[in-house]
Protein backbone atom coordinates (compact mmCIF):
# COMPACT_ATOMS: atom_id res chain seq x y z
CA UNK A 1 0.00 0.00 0.00
CA UNK A 2 1.85 2.80 -1.13
CA UNK A 3 -0.53 5.57 0.89
CA UNK A 4 0.47 4.43 4.31
CA UNK A 5 4.25 4.03 2.95
CA UNK A 6 4.30 7.56 2.41
CA UNK A 7 2.68 8.12 5.74
CA UNK A 8 5.76 6.37 7.67
CA UNK A 9 8.10 8.40 5.51
CA UNK A 10 6.94 11.52 6.59
CA UNK A 11 6.72 10.87 10.46
CA UNK A 12 10.34 9.10 10.40
CA UNK A 13 11.39 12.37 8.38
CA UNK A 14 9.65 15.09 10.89
CA UNK A 15 12.63 16.37 12.28
CA UNK A 16 12.71 17.58 15.81
CA UNK A 17 12.11 20.98 15.93
CA UNK A 18 14.33 23.53 16.98
CA UNK A 19 12.29 24.33 20.76
CA UNK A 20 12.28 20.50 21.98
CA UNK A 21 16.31 20.23 20.66
CA UNK A 22 17.04 23.34 22.84
CA UNK A 23 15.05 22.23 25.57
CA UNK A 24 16.86 19.16 25.66
CA UNK A 25 20.41 20.74 25.78
CA UNK A 26 18.88 23.21 28.19
CA UNK A 27 17.63 20.63 30.84
CA UNK A 28 21.45 18.59 30.35
CA UNK A 29 23.10 21.83 31.17
CA UNK A 30 20.88 22.66 33.93
CA UNK A 31 21.60 18.82 35.13
CA UNK A 32 25.45 19.55 35.11
CA UNK A 33 24.88 23.11 36.55
CA UNK A 34 23.05 21.28 39.77
CA UNK A 35 26.10 18.93 40.16
CA UNK A 36 28.56 21.49 40.23
CA UNK A 37 26.64 23.70 42.63
CA UNK A 38 26.24 20.75 44.90
CA UNK A 39 29.69 19.59 44.80
CA UNK A 40 30.91 23.12 45.72
CA UNK A 41 30.13 23.62 48.71
CA UNK A 42 31.87 19.74 49.40
CA UNK A 43 34.90 21.12 47.78
CA UNK A 44 34.35 24.23 50.22
CA UNK A 45 34.29 22.45 53.50
CA UNK A 46 37.16 20.15 52.76
CA UNK A 47 39.38 22.86 51.49
CA UNK A 48 38.53 25.25 54.56
CA UNK A 49 39.16 22.31 56.92
CA UNK A 50 42.54 21.74 55.49
CA UNK A 51 42.97 24.82 54.86
CA UNK A 52 41.94 26.61 58.45
CA UNK A 53 43.13 22.98 60.52
CA UNK A 54 46.54 21.37 58.98
CA UNK A 55 48.11 24.96 60.71
CA UNK A 56 46.52 24.59 64.01
CA UNK A 57 46.98 20.66 64.96
CA UNK A 58 50.87 20.55 67.04
CA UNK A 59 52.11 18.28 69.18
CA UNK A 60 50.48 20.55 72.16
CA UNK A 61 46.97 20.37 70.75
CA UNK A 62 46.66 16.81 70.78
CA UNK A 63 48.43 16.11 74.17
CA UNK A 64 46.95 19.19 76.20
CA UNK A 65 44.00 20.31 77.67
CA UNK A 66 42.07 23.69 76.66
CA UNK A 67 44.14 27.00 78.34
CA UNK A 68 41.14 29.34 79.97
CA UNK A 69 39.89 31.60 77.40
CA UNK A 70 42.49 34.29 75.80
CA UNK A 71 45.35 32.68 76.59
CA UNK A 72 47.75 30.97 74.00
CA UNK A 73 48.49 27.43 73.45
CA UNK A 74 46.26 24.71 75.12
CA UNK A 75 44.38 21.65 73.15
CA UNK A 76 41.77 19.15 72.82
CA UNK A 77 43.43 16.06 74.00
CA UNK A 78 41.01 15.34 76.88
CA UNK A 79 37.90 16.25 74.00
CA UNK A 80 38.96 13.53 72.52
CA UNK A 81 39.44 10.97 74.62
CA UNK A 82 36.53 12.15 75.85
CA UNK A 83 34.81 11.25 72.41
CA UNK A 84 36.48 8.22 72.37
CA UNK A 85 35.23 7.28 76.02
CA UNK A 86 31.81 8.30 75.13
CA UNK A 87 31.36 5.76 72.17
CA UNK A 88 32.84 3.48 73.75
CA UNK A 89 30.26 3.69 76.53
CA UNK A 90 27.70 3.96 73.87
CA UNK A 91 29.01 0.81 71.87
CA UNK A 92 28.87 -1.24 74.61
CA UNK A 93 25.24 -0.94 74.90
CA UNK A 94 24.35 -0.04 71.39
CA UNK A 95 25.97 -2.64 69.84
CA UNK A 96 24.92 -5.96 71.41
CA UNK A 97 21.19 -4.57 71.43
CA UNK A 98 21.12 -3.76 67.82
CA UNK A 99 22.92 -7.36 66.59
CA UNK A 100 20.17 -8.39 69.23
CA UNK A 101 17.73 -6.82 67.40
CA UNK A 102 18.73 -7.40 63.81
CA UNK A 103 19.10 -11.15 64.44
CA UNK A 104 15.58 -11.41 65.99
CA UNK A 105 14.55 -9.51 62.62
CA UNK A 106 16.06 -11.90 60.08
CA UNK A 107 15.78 -15.54 61.92
CA UNK A 108 12.66 -15.63 64.11
CA UNK A 109 10.26 -12.62 62.72
CA UNK A 110 11.00 -13.01 59.51
CA UNK A 111 7.34 -12.30 57.93
CA UNK A 112 5.55 -11.98 61.19
CA UNK A 113 3.53 -9.07 62.41
CA UNK A 114 5.35 -8.50 65.41
CA UNK A 115 8.76 -8.91 63.27
CA UNK A 116 7.19 -6.16 61.34
CA UNK A 117 6.20 -4.27 63.85
CA UNK A 118 9.96 -3.66 64.79
CA UNK A 119 11.05 -2.80 61.67
CA UNK A 120 8.79 -0.21 61.17
CA UNK A 121 9.83 0.67 64.87
CA UNK A 122 13.76 0.56 63.74
CA UNK A 123 12.82 2.77 60.69
CA UNK A 124 10.99 5.11 63.33
CA UNK A 125 13.72 5.53 65.94
CA UNK A 126 15.99 6.16 63.14
CA UNK A 127 13.72 9.19 62.15
CA UNK A 128 13.95 10.89 65.64
CA UNK A 129 15.55 14.07 65.35
CA UNK A 130 19.32 13.51 67.86
CA UNK A 131 17.88 16.73 70.17
CA UNK A 132 14.90 14.67 71.39
CA UNK A 133 17.47 11.58 71.95
CA UNK A 134 19.54 14.22 74.16
CA UNK A 135 15.88 14.84 76.27
CA UNK A 136 15.14 11.32 76.84
CA UNK A 137 19.18 10.51 78.04
CA UNK A 138 18.67 13.81 80.06
CA UNK A 139 15.59 12.15 81.64
CA UNK A 140 16.70 8.92 82.48
CA UNK A 141 19.93 9.48 83.36
CA UNK A 142 21.14 12.94 84.18
CA UNK A 143 17.72 13.39 86.61
CA UNK A 144 17.70 10.21 88.11
CA UNK A 145 21.88 10.69 88.78
CA UNK A 146 21.58 14.23 89.84
CA UNK A 147 24.14 15.64 87.67
CA UNK A 148 25.89 15.39 83.54
CA UNK A 149 27.57 12.60 83.00
CA UNK A 150 29.67 10.42 80.10
CA UNK A 151 27.16 7.47 80.86
CA UNK A 152 24.04 9.54 80.00
CA UNK A 153 25.97 10.79 77.03
CA UNK A 154 26.90 7.10 76.17
CA UNK A 155 22.90 6.12 75.98
CA UNK A 156 21.90 8.86 74.37
CA UNK A 157 24.36 7.68 71.47
CA UNK A 158 23.77 3.91 72.50
CA UNK A 159 19.89 4.57 71.59
CA UNK A 160 21.20 6.41 68.05
CA UNK A 161 23.14 3.73 66.99
CA UNK A 162 20.57 0.61 67.73
CA UNK A 163 17.92 1.48 64.74
CA UNK A 164 21.02 1.58 61.91
CA UNK A 165 22.80 -1.33 63.48
CA UNK A 166 19.43 -3.57 63.39
CA UNK A 167 18.26 -2.72 60.30
CA UNK A 168 22.26 -3.43 58.50
CA UNK A 169 22.34 -6.77 60.69
CA UNK A 170 18.83 -7.61 59.78
CA UNK A 171 19.90 -7.26 55.59
CA UNK A 172 23.39 -9.06 56.43
CA UNK A 173 21.82 -12.23 57.82
CA UNK A 174 19.28 -12.17 55.17
CA UNK A 175 22.05 -12.80 52.42
CA UNK A 176 23.45 -15.68 54.61
CA UNK A 177 21.88 -18.60 52.25
CA UNK A 178 19.09 -20.39 54.18
CA UNK A 179 21.06 -23.92 52.73
CA UNK A 180 23.70 -22.90 55.41
CA UNK A 181 20.92 -23.02 58.26
CA UNK A 182 19.67 -26.19 57.14
CA UNK A 183 22.85 -27.64 57.67
CA UNK A 184 23.35 -26.77 61.40
CA UNK A 185 19.75 -27.70 61.73
CA UNK A 186 20.65 -31.17 60.10
CA UNK A 187 23.44 -31.55 62.22
CA UNK A 188 20.64 -31.08 65.60
CA UNK A 189 22.20 -27.90 66.20
CA UNK A 190 19.52 -25.55 68.10
CA UNK A 191 17.84 -22.48 66.68
CA UNK A 192 19.32 -20.02 68.76
CA UNK A 193 23.01 -21.67 68.20
CA UNK A 194 22.68 -21.96 64.92
CA UNK A 195 21.66 -18.00 64.54
CA UNK A 196 24.73 -17.43 66.40
CA UNK A 197 27.48 -19.39 65.61
CA UNK A 198 26.94 -20.14 62.29
CA UNK A 199 24.67 -17.23 60.91
CA UNK A 200 25.94 -14.41 62.57
CA UNK A 201 29.48 -15.96 61.96
CA UNK A 202 29.01 -16.04 58.65
CA UNK A 203 27.66 -12.29 58.04
CA UNK A 204 30.26 -11.13 60.36
CA UNK A 205 31.92 -8.73 57.94
CA UNK A 206 29.02 -7.32 56.88
CA UNK A 207 27.76 -6.62 60.43
CA UNK A 208 31.09 -4.79 61.31
CA UNK A 209 29.92 -2.89 58.06
CA UNK A 210 26.71 -1.65 60.57
CA UNK A 211 28.44 -1.01 63.49
CA UNK A 212 30.87 1.33 61.92
CA UNK A 213 28.61 2.87 59.88
CA UNK A 214 26.39 3.48 63.20
CA UNK A 215 29.82 4.84 64.46
CA UNK A 216 30.43 6.89 62.15
CA UNK A 217 26.52 8.44 62.56
CA UNK A 218 27.10 8.70 65.93
CA UNK A 219 30.92 10.30 66.61
CA UNK A 220 30.25 14.03 65.17
CA UNK A 221 26.57 13.86 66.97
CA UNK A 222 26.77 17.30 69.23
CA UNK A 223 22.58 17.54 69.54
CA UNK A 224 22.34 14.66 72.04
CA UNK A 225 25.35 15.47 74.33
CA UNK A 226 24.99 18.97 75.30
CA UNK A 227 22.77 18.08 78.29
CA UNK A 228 24.05 14.61 78.83
CA UNK A 229 28.08 14.19 78.84
CA UNK A 230 27.47 18.71 78.87
CA UNK A 231 31.64 19.10 78.31
CA UNK A 232 34.55 19.19 80.67
CA UNK A 233 37.95 21.75 80.34
CA UNK A 234 39.43 19.19 82.20
CA UNK A 235 40.04 15.19 82.37
CA UNK A 236 37.58 12.99 83.35
CA UNK A 237 37.63 9.26 83.29
CA UNK A 238 34.40 8.86 85.49
CA UNK A 239 31.14 7.66 84.60
CA UNK A 240 29.09 9.59 86.70
CA UNK A 241 31.35 12.97 86.24
CA UNK A 242 30.58 15.69 83.23
CA UNK A 243 33.02 14.68 80.12
CA UNK A 244 34.43 16.56 77.14
CA UNK A 245 33.44 15.55 73.69
CA UNK A 246 35.37 16.56 70.21
CA UNK A 247 32.36 18.02 68.65
CA UNK A 248 31.14 19.31 71.94
CA UNK A 249 34.51 21.38 72.02
CA UNK A 250 34.05 22.55 68.56
CA UNK A 251 30.77 24.16 69.00
CA UNK A 252 31.70 26.22 72.13
CA UNK A 253 34.76 27.17 70.41
CA UNK A 254 33.11 27.80 67.44
CA UNK A 255 30.28 29.74 68.77
CA UNK A 256 32.88 32.06 70.95
CA UNK A 257 34.58 35.34 70.60
CA UNK A 258 38.38 33.72 70.40
CA UNK A 259 40.45 34.03 67.24
CA UNK A 260 42.31 31.10 68.99
CA UNK A 261 39.24 29.09 69.95
CA UNK A 262 38.25 29.34 66.10
CA UNK A 263 42.02 27.76 65.19
CA UNK A 264 41.12 25.21 66.99
CA UNK A 265 37.71 24.55 66.17
CA UNK A 266 39.21 24.15 62.82
CA UNK A 267 42.26 21.69 63.81
CA UNK A 268 39.70 19.60 65.97
CA UNK A 269 36.99 19.67 63.07
CA UNK A 270 39.63 18.43 60.49
CA UNK A 271 40.50 15.43 63.32
CA UNK A 272 36.76 14.66 63.66
CA UNK A 273 36.07 14.59 59.91
CA UNK A 274 39.66 12.34 59.03
CA UNK A 275 37.79 10.01 61.76
CA UNK A 276 34.49 9.68 60.23
CA UNK A 277 35.89 9.50 56.98
CA UNK A 278 38.33 7.22 57.04
CA UNK A 279 35.68 4.73 58.99
CA UNK A 280 33.21 5.57 55.58
CA UNK A 281 35.73 4.68 53.84
CA UNK A 282 37.17 1.41 55.14
CA UNK A 283 33.20 0.89 55.00
CA UNK A 284 33.76 0.81 51.43
CA UNK A 285 35.99 -0.93 50.61
CA UNK A 286 35.03 -3.72 52.90
CA UNK A 287 31.53 -3.48 51.04
CA UNK A 288 33.59 -3.51 47.54
CA UNK A 289 35.01 -6.13 47.81
CA UNK A 290 32.03 -8.12 47.29
CA UNK A 291 29.40 -10.09 49.73
CA UNK A 292 27.96 -6.88 50.80
CA UNK A 293 26.02 -5.80 48.52
CA UNK A 294 22.99 -3.91 50.56
CA UNK A 295 25.80 -2.01 52.85
CA UNK A 296 24.95 0.90 51.73
CA UNK B 1 17.23 -12.10 70.83
CA UNK B 2 13.80 -11.57 71.05
CA UNK B 3 14.50 -9.74 74.09
CA UNK B 4 16.40 -7.22 71.86
CA UNK B 5 13.84 -6.79 69.50
CA UNK B 6 11.23 -6.09 72.44
CA UNK B 7 14.27 -3.03 73.89
CA UNK B 8 13.80 -1.92 69.99
CA UNK B 9 9.76 -0.87 70.82
CA UNK B 10 10.74 -0.43 74.36
CA UNK B 11 13.01 2.79 73.40
CA UNK B 12 10.26 4.15 71.05
CA UNK B 13 7.91 3.86 73.74
CA UNK B 14 10.44 5.40 76.32
CA UNK B 15 10.97 8.23 74.59
CA UNK B 16 7.28 9.17 74.19
CA UNK B 17 6.45 8.30 77.72
CA UNK B 18 9.65 10.60 79.23
CA UNK B 19 8.50 13.81 76.62
CA UNK B 20 4.73 13.13 77.94
CA UNK B 21 5.67 13.00 81.55
CA UNK B 22 8.10 15.60 81.47
CA UNK B 23 5.91 18.21 79.70
CA UNK B 24 2.64 17.25 81.40
CA UNK B 25 3.26 20.50 83.55
CA UNK B 26 3.64 22.92 80.42
CA UNK B 27 0.48 21.13 78.99
CA UNK B 28 -1.73 21.46 81.71
CA UNK B 29 -0.84 25.51 82.22
CA UNK B 30 -1.34 26.54 78.43
CA UNK B 31 -3.13 23.75 76.72
CA UNK B 32 -3.03 24.30 72.81
CA UNK B 33 -2.51 28.20 73.34
CA UNK B 34 0.91 26.67 73.32
CA UNK B 35 1.66 26.49 69.97
CA UNK B 36 -0.11 29.82 69.12
CA UNK B 37 1.40 32.47 71.68
CA UNK B 38 4.12 33.90 70.51
CA UNK B 39 5.73 35.13 73.82
CA UNK B 40 8.82 33.07 75.23
CA UNK B 41 9.50 35.17 78.87
CA UNK B 42 11.11 32.72 81.04
CA UNK B 43 11.56 35.54 83.65
CA UNK B 44 8.02 35.52 84.20
CA UNK B 45 7.07 32.06 83.08
CA UNK B 46 4.91 32.84 79.79
CA UNK B 47 6.26 30.22 77.57
CA UNK B 48 4.68 30.10 73.41
CA UNK B 49 6.21 27.88 70.75
CA UNK B 50 4.70 30.15 67.87
CA UNK B 51 7.89 31.92 67.04
CA UNK B 52 9.71 28.58 67.26
CA UNK B 53 7.37 27.07 65.17
CA UNK B 54 7.50 30.10 62.49
CA UNK B 55 11.00 29.72 62.65
CA UNK B 56 10.93 25.40 61.88
CA UNK B 57 8.84 25.52 59.53
CA UNK B 58 10.16 28.75 57.45
CA UNK B 59 13.58 27.18 57.44
CA UNK B 60 12.75 23.85 56.36
CA UNK B 61 10.74 25.53 53.63
CA UNK B 62 13.03 27.90 52.04
CA UNK B 63 15.76 24.78 52.50
CA UNK B 64 13.34 22.26 50.26
CA UNK B 65 12.68 25.26 47.63
CA UNK B 66 16.94 25.20 47.14
CA UNK B 67 17.52 22.12 47.79
CA UNK B 68 14.51 19.70 45.33
CA UNK B 69 15.77 21.35 42.27
CA UNK B 70 19.11 20.74 42.65
CA UNK B 71 19.09 17.07 44.07
CA UNK B 72 16.60 16.20 41.41
CA UNK B 73 19.32 17.82 39.00
CA UNK B 74 22.23 15.57 40.73
CA UNK B 75 19.90 12.31 40.62
CA UNK B 76 18.96 12.88 36.85
CA UNK B 77 22.19 13.54 35.86
CA UNK B 78 23.61 10.55 38.00
CA UNK B 79 21.08 8.25 36.36
CA UNK B 80 20.64 9.36 33.06
CA UNK B 81 23.20 11.33 31.89
CA UNK B 82 26.53 10.56 33.18
CA UNK B 83 29.34 8.48 31.24
CA UNK B 84 29.49 5.23 33.37
CA UNK B 85 32.98 6.12 35.07
CA UNK B 86 32.03 9.16 36.50
CA UNK B 87 28.62 7.64 37.83
CA UNK B 88 29.89 6.07 41.10
CA UNK B 89 32.57 8.54 41.81
CA UNK B 90 29.63 10.93 42.06
CA UNK B 91 27.41 9.00 43.90
CA UNK B 92 30.09 8.18 46.16
CA UNK B 93 30.64 12.03 46.84
CA UNK B 94 27.44 13.05 47.22
CA UNK B 95 27.11 10.79 49.92
CA UNK B 96 30.29 12.28 51.51
CA UNK B 97 28.04 15.76 52.33
CA UNK B 98 25.47 13.61 54.36
CA UNK B 99 28.59 12.45 56.36
CA UNK B 100 29.86 15.96 57.41
CA UNK B 101 28.37 15.87 60.98
CA UNK B 102 25.87 18.91 61.50
CA UNK B 103 28.43 21.06 64.32
CA UNK B 104 31.13 21.11 61.10
CA UNK B 105 28.39 22.44 58.38
CA UNK B 106 27.84 25.37 61.46
CA UNK B 107 31.46 25.59 62.13
CA UNK B 108 32.08 26.20 58.37
CA UNK B 109 28.72 28.39 57.94
CA UNK B 110 30.08 30.78 60.45
CA UNK B 111 33.31 31.58 59.08
CA UNK B 112 32.73 31.12 55.35
CA UNK B 113 29.18 31.09 54.25
CA UNK B 114 27.84 33.60 56.91
CA UNK B 115 30.71 36.23 55.68
CA UNK B 116 29.90 35.54 52.02
CA UNK B 117 26.20 36.25 52.38
CA UNK B 118 26.96 39.40 54.28
CA UNK B 119 29.36 40.93 52.07
CA UNK B 120 27.81 40.11 48.45
CA UNK B 121 24.67 38.06 48.28
CA UNK B 122 22.45 40.22 50.81
CA UNK B 123 23.27 43.36 49.39
CA UNK B 124 22.44 41.98 45.94
CA UNK B 125 19.21 40.52 46.79
CA UNK B 126 18.04 43.79 48.98
CA UNK B 127 18.51 45.74 45.53
CA UNK B 128 16.86 43.82 43.28
CA UNK B 129 14.47 41.87 45.38
CA UNK B 130 14.16 43.99 48.25
CA UNK B 131 10.65 45.22 47.28
CA UNK B 132 9.10 41.50 48.01
CA UNK B 133 9.80 42.37 51.45
CA UNK B 134 11.50 39.43 52.42
CA UNK B 135 14.76 40.42 51.50
CA UNK B 136 14.75 43.58 53.23
CA UNK B 137 16.72 45.23 56.67
CA UNK B 138 20.52 45.20 57.72
CA UNK B 139 22.38 42.38 56.15
CA UNK B 140 23.71 41.04 59.26
CA UNK B 141 24.33 37.54 57.30
CA UNK B 142 23.31 35.35 60.36
CA UNK B 143 19.49 34.98 60.32
CA UNK B 144 16.85 32.61 58.66
CA UNK B 145 18.71 32.70 55.03
CA UNK B 146 21.73 31.40 56.28
CA UNK B 147 19.72 28.42 58.24
CA UNK B 148 18.05 27.93 55.06
CA UNK B 149 20.72 27.47 52.82
CA UNK B 150 22.93 25.30 55.39
CA UNK B 151 20.08 23.22 55.81
CA UNK B 152 19.61 22.78 52.12
CA UNK B 153 23.01 21.70 51.82
CA UNK B 154 22.72 19.13 53.78
CA UNK B 155 19.52 17.62 52.66
CA UNK B 156 20.12 17.17 49.06
CA UNK B 157 21.98 14.14 49.68
CA UNK B 158 19.32 12.55 51.33
CA UNK B 159 16.79 13.52 48.75
CA UNK B 160 19.01 12.62 45.58
CA UNK B 161 19.89 9.73 47.09
CA UNK B 162 16.16 8.69 47.54
CA UNK B 163 15.57 10.05 44.07
CA UNK B 164 18.31 7.79 42.13
CA UNK B 165 17.29 4.97 43.55
CA UNK B 166 13.25 5.33 42.35
CA UNK B 167 14.02 6.56 39.21
CA UNK B 168 16.51 3.11 38.97
CA UNK B 169 13.58 1.17 39.75
CA UNK B 170 11.67 2.75 36.47
CA UNK B 171 11.95 0.06 33.83
CA UNK B 172 14.42 0.11 31.26
CA UNK B 173 11.70 -0.56 28.88
CA UNK B 174 9.70 2.19 29.91
CA UNK B 175 13.00 4.74 28.30
CA UNK B 176 13.11 2.63 25.41
CA UNK B 177 9.97 2.71 24.42
CA UNK B 178 9.71 6.54 25.01
CA UNK B 179 12.97 7.34 22.84
CA UNK B 180 11.27 4.84 20.14
CA UNK B 181 8.48 7.05 19.48
CA UNK B 182 11.10 9.89 18.70
CA UNK B 183 11.42 11.69 22.30
CA UNK B 184 14.35 13.70 22.89
CA UNK B 185 16.25 12.74 26.07
CA UNK B 186 14.75 15.01 27.78
CA UNK B 187 11.35 14.18 26.83
CA UNK B 188 11.98 10.57 27.96
CA UNK B 189 13.24 11.43 31.24
CA UNK B 190 10.64 14.15 32.11
CA UNK B 191 7.40 11.75 30.44
CA UNK B 192 9.34 7.85 31.17
CA UNK B 193 10.90 8.47 34.10
CA UNK B 194 10.02 11.20 36.49
CA UNK B 195 7.01 10.87 35.99
CA UNK B 196 6.44 6.74 37.01
CA UNK B 197 8.76 8.15 39.88
CA UNK B 198 7.60 10.97 40.97
CA UNK B 199 5.31 9.50 44.08
CA UNK B 200 8.71 8.02 45.36
CA UNK B 201 10.86 11.30 44.84
CA UNK B 202 7.88 13.02 46.67
CA UNK B 203 8.48 10.53 49.52
CA UNK B 204 12.58 11.69 48.86
CA UNK B 205 11.47 14.94 49.47
CA UNK B 206 9.07 14.57 52.05
CA UNK B 207 12.27 12.53 54.17
CA UNK B 208 14.38 15.24 53.05
CA UNK B 209 11.65 18.24 55.59
CA UNK B 210 11.87 15.26 57.87
CA UNK B 211 15.55 15.90 58.69
CA UNK B 212 15.51 19.18 57.96
CA UNK B 213 12.92 20.22 60.85
CA UNK B 214 14.93 18.34 63.34
CA UNK B 215 18.28 19.45 62.65
CA UNK B 216 20.09 20.91 65.19
CA UNK B 217 23.53 22.26 65.91
CA UNK B 218 24.42 23.90 62.16
CA UNK B 219 20.51 25.84 62.71
CA UNK B 220 21.16 26.73 66.23
CA UNK B 221 25.11 28.29 65.21
CA UNK B 222 23.69 30.40 62.06
CA UNK B 223 20.04 31.28 62.64
CA UNK B 224 20.65 34.31 64.96
CA UNK B 225 18.84 32.82 68.07
CA UNK B 226 15.93 35.11 68.72
CA UNK B 227 12.49 34.53 69.07
CA UNK B 228 10.68 37.05 67.05
CA UNK B 229 8.45 36.52 63.69
CA UNK B 230 10.05 38.59 60.89
CA UNK B 231 8.78 38.54 57.48
CA UNK B 232 12.49 39.01 56.28
CA UNK B 233 14.71 36.46 55.89
CA UNK B 234 17.49 38.52 56.72
CA UNK B 235 16.47 38.89 60.25
CA UNK B 236 17.26 36.32 63.01
CA UNK B 237 15.09 33.41 63.58
CA UNK B 238 14.77 30.59 66.24
CA UNK B 239 13.99 27.01 66.00
CA UNK B 240 12.41 24.09 67.41
CA UNK B 241 14.89 21.99 67.79
CA UNK B 242 17.74 25.28 68.58
CA UNK B 243 15.81 26.40 71.53
CA UNK B 244 15.90 23.04 73.18
CA UNK B 245 19.91 22.86 72.35
CA UNK B 246 20.42 26.76 73.84
CA UNK B 247 18.16 26.48 76.68
CA UNK B 248 17.88 23.35 77.91
CA UNK B 249 20.73 22.53 80.33
CA UNK B 250 20.35 25.93 81.36
CA UNK B 251 16.31 26.21 82.28
CA UNK B 252 15.91 26.56 85.91
CA UNK B 253 12.45 26.60 86.69
CA UNK B 254 10.05 23.27 86.32
CA UNK B 255 7.67 24.97 83.83
CA UNK B 256 10.55 26.72 81.75
CA UNK B 257 11.65 22.73 81.73
CA UNK B 258 8.66 21.05 81.16
CA UNK B 259 8.03 24.00 78.40
CA UNK B 260 10.95 23.30 76.63
CA UNK B 261 9.97 19.53 76.59
CA UNK B 262 7.06 20.19 75.08
CA UNK B 263 8.38 21.86 72.20
CA UNK B 264 10.34 18.70 71.85
CA UNK B 265 7.22 16.06 71.94
CA UNK B 266 5.93 18.22 69.54
CA UNK B 267 8.83 18.03 67.51
CA UNK B 268 9.22 14.75 67.53
CA UNK B 269 5.55 14.01 66.45
CA UNK B 270 5.65 15.87 63.39
CA UNK B 271 9.03 14.57 62.02
CA UNK B 272 7.55 10.74 62.86
CA UNK B 273 4.46 11.77 60.86
CA UNK B 274 6.55 13.25 58.46
CA UNK B 275 9.06 10.13 57.97
CA UNK B 276 6.23 7.36 58.23
CA UNK B 277 4.62 9.30 54.89
CA UNK B 278 7.59 9.57 53.26
CA UNK B 279 8.59 5.89 53.56
CA UNK B 280 4.81 4.86 53.05
CA UNK B 281 5.29 7.16 49.19
CA UNK B 282 9.15 5.44 48.48
CA UNK B 283 7.92 1.79 49.21
CA UNK B 284 4.84 2.20 46.09
CA UNK B 285 7.64 2.92 43.92
CA UNK B 286 10.39 0.63 44.99
CA UNK B 287 8.44 -2.46 46.05
CA UNK B 288 7.12 -3.39 42.60
CA UNK B 289 3.89 -1.54 43.28
CA UNK B 290 4.03 1.35 40.28
CA UNK B 291 2.72 4.33 40.90
CA UNK B 292 -0.55 4.87 38.84
CA UNK B 293 0.47 7.62 35.80
CA UNK B 294 -2.34 9.67 35.27
CA UNK B 295 -1.34 10.21 31.90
Amino acid sequence: MPKEKDLMAGFAAAPISLWRRAMNSLVTLAAVGAVVLVLLPLGAVFGYLIYKGIGSINWAFLTQIPKPPGEAGGGMANAIAGSVYILLIASSMGVPLGIGAGIYLSEYGRGTRFGNLIRFTADVLNGVPSIIVGIVAYGLVVLSQGHFSALAGGVALAIMMVPTITRTTEEMLLLVPQAVREAAYGLGVSRWRTALSITLRTATSGVITGVMLAFARVAGETAPLLFTAFGNQYWNWKLEQPTAALSLQIFTYAISPFDEWHRQAWAGALILIVLIVSSVGAVRLVASRGMLKGAN
Amino acid sequence: MLACGFSVLALVGLIVYELITKSSLSWHAFGWKFFFRSEWDPVNDQYGALPFVYGTIVSSILALIIAVPLAVGVAVFITEMSPRWLRGALAFTTELLAAIPSVIYGLWAIFVLVPLLRQYVQPWLAKYLGWTGMFEGPPYGIGMLAAGIILAIMVVPIISSITREVMTAVPQQQREAVLALGATRWEMIRTGVLRNARAGIMGGVILGLGRALGETMAVTMVIGNRPEIAKSLFAPGYTMASVIANEFSEATGDLYLSALVEVGLALFLVTIIVNVIAQLLVWTVTRGTPARSHA
